[in-house]
């Protein structure tokens, strides 16, 4: 009973901040889809693990008046974000563009994952040769079983 | 002998990729502005002595200057306040300030009783020329040549070491160029 309580005020607080932080309405749902998945892929710059949708301090509600100014007057999630861009640097986007300079990071994954690929192929091959080769002894009475205690 | 190749090439690789981001780890933090090497950004604002006065980036272009962007409410700005007298001082540019989202009343009695370091105080409420300058934290100090183009900016105290190092040499560059 005393968690389930706990629950529902934490819910509540949690429910009550997510309100007070970001109470902006679009008259459209779909800008206000829009309006929101933008928000919350920009960093908020001043407090770096937010996005702005989350963060309270004032220049993430000023940013967020800019996201809102200009879906409202018709501008495409593309050109907010190269808005943005434009001014802070990629970092302000929390999902980085795909680009020649960070090309390799969205890659050596992928090589990694072929290097290891190979290798265990490599080493799975040496030891099915191995076991074919080494057949002979299998079955047979080692040296050791002699000598060793009974 | 090619057995130990792999594993150092890769260790070589690691080695080279965590040594990369230890080198910039002091910038950790700091956002690298997209706008030095490109015009200052346009404004036109309000000044902080009179609300009827407007002053234009354009007004601005011909000679180098320093735009520096505080607020009351910043500690920080504070701490730099005295090496901006002195900076007012040296007079190598004028210090243009921008007094981001605060309290006019509150600004112009801190000026007063702290003394004034800039040519002109301009006021910012809404971050619109904030945001257009990629201010995410005050203070933040930029240098603009006399072309208009953004050449050089700190973020955070400005020190007397930063002052001395960064932007001295650059102010005396933009002159010796001439114009």
């Amino acid at each position: 009973m005393m968690r389930v309580g706990l629950a529902t005020v934490a819910l509540w607080c949690a429910a009550a901040t997510a309100l007070a932080i970001d109470p902006t309405e679009l008259p459209d749902p779909t800008l206000q889809a829009r309006y929101s998945a933008l928000t919350h892929e920009l960093r908020c710059v001043q407090c770096q693990n937010q996005s702005i949708a989350d963060s309270p301090v004032g220049l993430a509600s000023d940013l967020r008046a800019q996201v809102r100014e200009q879906l409202l007057a018709g501008k495409s999630d593309e050109e907010v974000r190269d808005y943005m861009v434009a001014r802070y640097g990629e970092f302000i986007l929390f999902r980085p563009r795909y680009s020649l300079r960070n090309a390799w990071l969205w890659l050596l994954p992928l090589a990694l994952l072929l290097i290891g690929a190979v290798a265990a192929l490599r080493i799975l091959r040496q030891r099915a040769q191995l076991l074919a080769v080494d057949d002979s002894t299998v079955g047979e009475a080692s040296p050791l079983d002699k000598n060793g205690p009974a | 002998m090619s057995k130990f190749l792999l594993p150092l090439a890769v260790f070589a690789l690691l080695a080279t990729v965590l040594a990369i981001g230890i080198k910039h780890s002091p910038d950790k933090g700091t956002i690298r502005s997209p706008l030095i090497g490109h015009p200052a950004p346009a404004f036109a604002l309000a000044t902080l002595d009179d609300a009827q006065r407007v002053v234009r980036s354009q007004e601005l272009r011909g000679h180098p200057y320093l735009l520096n962007v505080w607020g009351t409410w910043c500690y920080a700005c504070r701490a730099e306040h005295r090496m901006l007298l002195q900076i007012q001082r040296a007079a190598l540019a004028p210090l243009i300030g921008i007094d981001w989202k605060d309290d006019d009343a509150q600004a112009q009695a801190y000026l007063a009783k702290s003394g004034n370091p800039y040519s002109v105080v301009l006021v910012d409420r809404d971050s619109r020329a904030a945001i257009d300058w990629g201010v995410y934290g005050a203070p933040e100090t930029f240098l603009v040549n006399a072309a208009g183009t953004v050449t050089y900016k700190h973020v955070g105290e400005l020190t007397r070491e930063v002052w001395e190092h960064q932007f001295v040499p650059r102010l005396r560059q933009g002159t010796a160029a001439g114009r």
